[in-house]
Formats: C-alpha cells, structure tokens, sequence
C-alpha cells in the first residue's frame, strides 16, 4: 500500500499536475461561489478541457475543481446568504449571520479550517479502508434509508428556537409536502402539477434555498429600512473582523469537528444520501449534543453549527468516492459526473481498478487529497480580499446577489419558467418572515421528503407490503430507536431528572 | 472558440498522422454548421450524446461548427414545443432524444409526438439487459422464469427508474414474451440507475432490468451476472452475453439515441444530415468518443428511423395498454 502511496504523491507532484491542481482549485472556488453553480457544473464544465491532458493530469484538474467548488460554495453561504450548492445550504444557517455580526474572516477561516479537517479525515478513512467500507455501503436497504432519513427529521429540533418548535414542525411538514410536487418516482404519476408541465420535474432544491435565503433575505433588506442602515454601519466599521480563532473557540469546536467529519464520511459513503444529507444530520446531531445554553446560540452565528456541516460535507464528498472507486457505483450527481470522467480518461472504477490500475486508484485518492491541501493554502490568504465583498456599497450589492441568485438557477436549468417559481416563492418566503416561521426546516422536509417516501415505499414493496422490517431488520431497528433517542430522549430525560430530585428532596425532607 | 482551436489541434495531428498513408482521405467538410438542442441539463444522458456526437463532427471535419443549448423542463417537451415553436427559425437545428418521447407521447405527458417533428436519424442505442448478485442462485434465465411461475413476489425486478418507464416496460415485455401474465410482476422502482445497482448489489433485490452499457462493466468486475440482453444478436463488446432470442424469448427491444429536426424541414437537408452522420461512423474521432462511452453503433437513416417509431410506439403502446398504463 505504502508502495502505491508513493507512486501517487510523485504523479500528484510533477511541475504540471501541481499547476493543473493549482488551476482547478483556482477555477472551482471560483465557479463554486457563483450562487447556484455547484461542483455539478464545475466538474462538467472541466471536462471537454481534459480531453487534451493526459489522465491523471486530467482526474487531478478535476479533482482540484470539486473540491474547489465545494469550498467556494461555502464562501457565498456566509458572506450573501446565497448558497453556492446545494450541500453548502446548512453552512448559511450559522456562517451568514456570523458574517452579519462583522466576523466574515473568521467564519471564512472556520470554514475553511473545518473542511481541511474534514476532507483529512475523510482521505484517512478512504486509503486505509475503502475496500473494506465498500461492504459497509452496500449494506444498507432501502428500509435502513427509510429510517435514516427519520433521523435526519428529528434534527428539525436544530432548526427550532424557545417555542418555536410548533411553528418549525409546520415548516417542516410544508417542506416534506412540497417535495411531493411533480412525476412521483415510484409510480410514474404525476403529483400537484396542475396539469402543467413545467412541475413534472417538481421543484429543485437549490432554487427553493435561494429563493427563501438569498432572495427574501436581499428583499427584506431593502424593506427593512432600520436594519439596512444597522447593517451597513457594521459592514463599514469591521466588515472582515479578525481571521483568528481563540484557544477556546478551537478548543469548543475540534471535537464537534472530528464527530461531524466521522459522521460526515459514513452518510457519504452510502450511495443513497450524500453530502448534503450528510451536512443537515451533522447540524441536528451537534445541536443534540451541545448544552442547553449553546443549543440557543445556533441559527445565530454558533461556531459549532458553522463547523459541523463543513466537516461533514466535505468528508461526505471523499467517502462518496468509496462506492464510486471501489464498486464503479455513483451515488451523487457530482461523483456520476466525476465517473463520466473516470471513464473518459479510459479509467474504469470498480473492484478491479484497485488490483489492476493500483497506479490510477492512489493518484486518484493522493490527489483528491492534495486539493484539500491547496485549496488551504491558496484561499487562507485570500480571504481578506473575498471578504471584502462585503465593503462593496449595499445599492450595487444588492442587484449584484439578485442578478447571480437568478442567472445561477437559470444556467442549471435552462428554464425560465425556474426564475417565475422562484420569485413566487420568494414572495411567499418574505410572508412567513415576517410571521417568524423559520425557513430552515422547510429545507429539512424539502431534501429528506422525497428519499424519506421513496425508501419507505420501496421497502413496503420488497417486504409484500409489510411493516415488519421496522423490528425485524437490526440495522432499521437500531436507527430507528436512535431516532426515537433523539427525539424523546431529553424530555424522558428531564422528567426522570425532575423525579429524582424530587425523591431526594422528599428524602432530605424525611431525615429531617 | 475553444472549438475551433481544438479544431485545428486536431485536424493538425489528424493531418500528420494521415499524411503517411497514401490511401488517406482528408475529410471534407459537408455541413457549416449544426446547433444541438439538448432536452436536459448538463451531464445526464442526452448531453453527453449531443456533445460526444458534436465533437466527433467538428474534430473530424465534418462540420465545421457545433453549438449546444440546454432546454430542461418538463420531462423533455419544454425542448420539443420550442423546436416546433421556433421551426422557422432552427434550419441547422438537431434535438437529441430518445425511447422515453415515445413513451411520454403514448402517456400524453406532452401533446406531441415523433411524428409532429421530423425525425432524422437513429445514431446509437443500448439493449436491455436483466442482471443478478454473482452469488445469486440463479445462473440462467430458464430458472428465472421457473421462479417466477412459482410466484412472481419471489422474483422481484428492480430499476432505474419509475413503474411504467422503460426498465419496468423491458421486463414486463420479456415476461409476457415467456407466455405468463406481466400484471403480475412486481417492479421496484429507484430513482437512478447507479442506486438500483446499488439495491441489487445490497440483497434486496433479486434481479434487475437495465441497460446492457451500465451493467457491463459491474459484470467484467465479477460482481454481477447478466442472465440476457434484448439484443437481436451477440454484441462485440460482450460476446458471451447470451441474447433472450437464442433463449426461446422473442423480445428485441433497443433504447436508441437519435436525432430529431423541426417540422418542415426539406427534404435535402435532411438527406445532408443523414450523409454527414454516416460519414461520421468511419473516423476514428467517432470511435474515441463511442468507445469512450461504451455506446453500440446502430444506425438508422431518417426513413429506417421513421418506421422504427412507428414499430416501437406499437409495441410499447400495446405493452402498456396490457399493464393498465392506457385505457
């Protein structure tokens, strides 16, 4: 192994392979911070540019812009509140109003911290065990999604504020309702089009996110005149702040990081979640585990709830390439484009490349790592320079976000009928805004509904329509009770502590 | 203008390489321009048919420009009522597509059919194929079918995509082909191809219908078996795959890929369109990119293409109508 580790770091560090990782990293944080141009389209883009290069100059171009586009996604998520893609949504959540209290630098500086650490550790993992962990990713049945997705609901709790919890539920329920709009993938029926067929495809996540962040956050701006003036004092007088991270803070956040990057890296190794999944479940979990006065700092700019989805999505981004490498199974848009890819530069993915192509298998993972690398060393210093996005005067800011949050949805699509739903939506958005309805867990239901009903189904039709795979099934049943945990587990939790201490008050009151 | 550059790169290196052979024919170029209508987004299928044919065009010479243009919405027929719509305007217009526009055509999921555009040429296709785990117990079609007498919950088909599209539509064919009632097969849908893969891959499904392109290479890796292909006969790229025809099953079903112009189209230019892509299957740029993605050669002139519609509208038409998809 150590042999083909050394053959991969002297592919991934020859003049020209460093130069074309330079490049991509360059390219990709570029693409990626366009609101709505994700490592999808990066990688896409980058493909008719690889056919003149040989493979591995051409995987690790490619690499470099992957994990560029990540990075640069989450660049936009804190600075405008547009996400760049779609597994950079969580990272607004906690990173933008960071960047609204005038710490930019240092939510950058996490971000960027935090996904080094992640995708680290994620490299870790995949050269000591991807052929071990390929077992792991097809372990999991359609019920063990099911019950997956249920877990990832309960982090609805995250998103809730003091008394909020009724009002998150609604959200999260219109969420789950809305992801039901358009051909029903199971069954092929079409669902809540109005006989249109601009709704057969149904709404996609990433314009439902701009349009309820970027979007309504732009308008309310401009409404909210008070806030805007608030605003833009903080941007002129320390709109950057300082990049440096207190002993403390790292202290507080190097273990939500290490338990988001582990979390992060299995979600990504099953084919049927992803890096997004992955970022909502490591929120809602470090929300679970943080005490009760941290719990009510996330949505408000906590350093934890920052670091938590950064970690996970780009350790889920490395462990996607487990399946990917070692079965030749895409489990995402983005790794089905990388392996589009793959096969271009004449390499086939799967159980053989690993014993045949050992060469191809650790350049490929060297130097996905060394795009980690690279992309530190080249946005550290230029964070100062990114933030100052935020000095630009709020009249051109302003059309500036509208403009990209748009163009980035259409060049997705190529569908202008997205920008009508879009402002629709935004205008509905701005309506529950002003009610206090948390946006967030709509999001939640949106991503987790349609994967929540599809597996829930699926499983219904391979057990004869039977329930019983919820108990008979020990992985479903485990997750499910984790579930069950994470829901009721503190109330249960407090009723016993409040019992208790009522016996020993009763006791104290006895002896006496 | 990357296009032209490369253009030039290659006709530069084609140029050299040929210059030794005495016997070289400097491709000539038979059209000026083409623009490619692609029903999608970026990176899913159809994409890749248009960019991969359009390269191969431009670098062999054939075609001296290739423009692309992303239209999604709509299961496809957002790019359809835009080509009908923009007829006049779209002489140099060719709207990649494929089995599903009959299928959502039968299913009026859009009002219009093949026949309101002008259908030009069938250039590539992918056959069914029904895989199993390579520990499965099952080694050939014939126990599948035993199986599946026995009780069709116990020989579940999964695919990639949902009841009533084509992987359901290939199975339910190949089942009603061994006499036996397709209403009774039990199709689990999954939402992509790679993740179906992944369900037969985990044991909980116990075969799965496909296309033989994505199945191949899990079967050249030794972890999965492919039972039979809808092909008419043996393909090259896999010879001892066997055909359900040479098995008794007299199911031949292609899903092509092809091209479609705008109605009213003349006639010479269509017979233009159908010279250039011709020429196109004998350079070797054509072979990069078909190799490159696995795709089999299967081509159909715009007559061939015409009539093959027709035949696969009746054959899946009626094939629905059965499994209750119609009234």
């Amino acid at each position: 192994m150590w042999e083909g580790i050394y053959i991969g770091v002297t592919t991934a560090v020859m003049p020209f392979n460093l130069l074309m990782l330079f490049v991509g990293c360059f390219a990709g944080t570029f693409i990626g911070m366009l609101p709505g141009l994700g490592p999808v389209s990066a990688v896409a883009l980058m493909i008719p540019i690889t056919y003149g290069l040989d493979p591995s100059s051409g995987i690790i171009l490619m690499a470099g812009v992957y994990y560029g586009a990540v990075f640069g996604g989450s660049t936009s998520s804190i600075l405008i509140n547009a996400p760049g893609c779609a597994s950079t949504v969580v990272t607004a959540f906690d990173g933008y109003p960071m960047a609204q209290r005038g710490q930019a630098g240092k939510a950058l500086a996490l971000a960027a911290y935090s996904s080094f650490v992640g995708g680290t550790i994620g490299a870790i993992f995949l050269i000591f065990f991807a052929p071990m962990l390929a077992t792991v990713s097809l372990s999991f049945q359609s019920s063990d999604y099911f019950a997956l997705m249920v877990l990832g609901l309960t982090a609805v709790a995250a998103f809730a504020g003091k008394g909020n919890i009724l009002k998150a539920l609604m959200m999260c329920v219109l969420g789950l309702m809305l992801s039901t709009v358009g051909t029903d993938r199971s069954n092929g029926v079409e669902r809540f089009t109005f006989g249109s067929i601009e709704f057969i495809d149904g709404l996609s996540f990433l314009l439902l996110a701009m349009a309820t962040f970027a979007l309504a956050e732009v308008v309310m701006s401009v409404m909210n005149k008070s806030t805007d003036a608030q605003q833009s004092k903080v941007n002129n007088t320390s709109s950057l702040g300082s990049m440096k991270l207190t002993k403390a803070e790292i202290k507080k956040v190097a273990p939500t990081v290490v338990r988001s990057s582990v979390l992060g890296f299995v979600v990504g190794v099953l084919p049927g979640a992803g890096a997004t999944i992955a970022a909502f479940l490591a929120y809602g979990v470090e929300r679970n585990f943080a005490s009760a006065k941290d719990k009510l700092g996330f949505g408000k700019g906590s350093l934890r709830g920052l670091a938590a989805p950064e970690a996970a999505n780009n350790a889920a981004s490395t462990g996607s390439f487990v399946p990917l490498l070692t079965l030749g199974i895409p489990g995402s848009g983005t790794t089905a484009v990388m392996l589009g890819a793959l096969i271009a530069s004449g390499i086939q993915p799967g159980p053989q490349l690993f014993i045949d192509h050992p060469d191809v298998f650790w350049s490929v993972i060297v130097s996905m790592y060394l795009g980690n690398v690279v992309l530190l060393i080249l946005n550290l210093p230029l964070i100062p320079y990114i933030a100052k996005l935020l000095e630009v005067p709020r009249p051109i800011l302003i059309p500036l976000i509208l403009f990209f949050s748009l163009t980035g949805v259409y060049l997705v699509s190529f569908n202008a009928f997205d920008i009508q739903v879009m402002v629709i939506i935004c205008i509905a958005a701005i309506g529950l805004k002003l009610l206090d309805f948390p946006l967030a867990p709509m999001l939640l239901g949106f991503i987790l509904g349609g994967m929540l009903e599809d597996n829930l189904r699926r499983a219904l039709l391979i057990h004869d329509e039977s329930m019983s795979f919820l108990w008979e099934r020990p992985l479903t049943a485990v997750i499910m009770t984790i579930a069950m945990l994470a829901l009721f587990g503190q109330p249960l939790l407090n009723f016993i502590r409040s019992k208790v201490g009522q016996r020993k008050e009763q006791d104290v009151f006895d002896s006496e | 203008m990357s296009i032209k550059r490369r253009t030039l790169l290659a006709a530069a290196i084609t140029g050299c390489l040929l210059s030794s052979f005495s016997f070289s024919v400097a491709a000539e170029a038979k059209l000026d321009k083409i623009h490619f209508l692609i029903p999608g987004g970026a990176g899913g299928g159809w994409d890749g048919t248009a960019r991969g044919t359009g390269e191969a065009l431009t670098k062999s010479g054939l075609v001296n420009e290739a423009s692309f243009q992303n239209m999604s919405g709509g299961g496809g027929g957002k790019a359809i009522a835009h080509l009908i719509e923009t007829a006049k305007n779209s002489p140099n217009t060719l709207m990649v597509n494929s089995t599903p526009i009959v299928v959502r055509s039968i299913t009026k999921v859009f009002p219009q059919s093949f026949r309101d555009l002008t259908p030009v040429a069938g250039t590539i296709a992918d056959y069914g194929a029904f895989v199993v785990k390579n520990d499965s117990p099952l080694t050939d079609w014939s126990q599948a079918v035993a199986l599946f007498k026995e009780n069709p919950r116990k020989l579940k088909f999964a695919g990639g995509s949902a009841r009533g599209s084509l992987d359901h539509l290939v199975a339910a064919a190949v089942i009603k082909a061994e006499g036996l009632d397709p209403r009774t097969l039990k199709y689990i849908p999954y939402d992509a191809g790679g993740k179906a893969m992944a369900g037969l891959l985990s044991g909980e499904a116990k075969i799965l219908s496909t296309g033989l392109g994505e199945a191949l290479a899990l079967a050249k890796g030794g972890q999965v078996r492919i039972l039979g292909i809808t092909a008419p006969e043996r393909v090259s790229d896999a010879p001892d795959v066997k055909t359900m025809t040479e098995m008794g099953n007299a199911t031949v079903f292609a899903n092509w890929r092809g091209f479609f112009a705008a109605p009213g189209v003349s006639k010479e230019q269509v017979a233009k369109w159908n010279e250039t892509l011709e020429a196109m299957y004998k350079t070797p740029e054509w072979e990069t990119v078909r190799s490159r993605n696995g795709w089999v050669n299967v081509y159909k002139n715009a007559d061939e293409f015409y009539t093959f519609l027709e035949q696969q509208e009746e054959q899946l038409g009626s094939l629905m109508k059965e499994l209750g998809f119609l009234k």
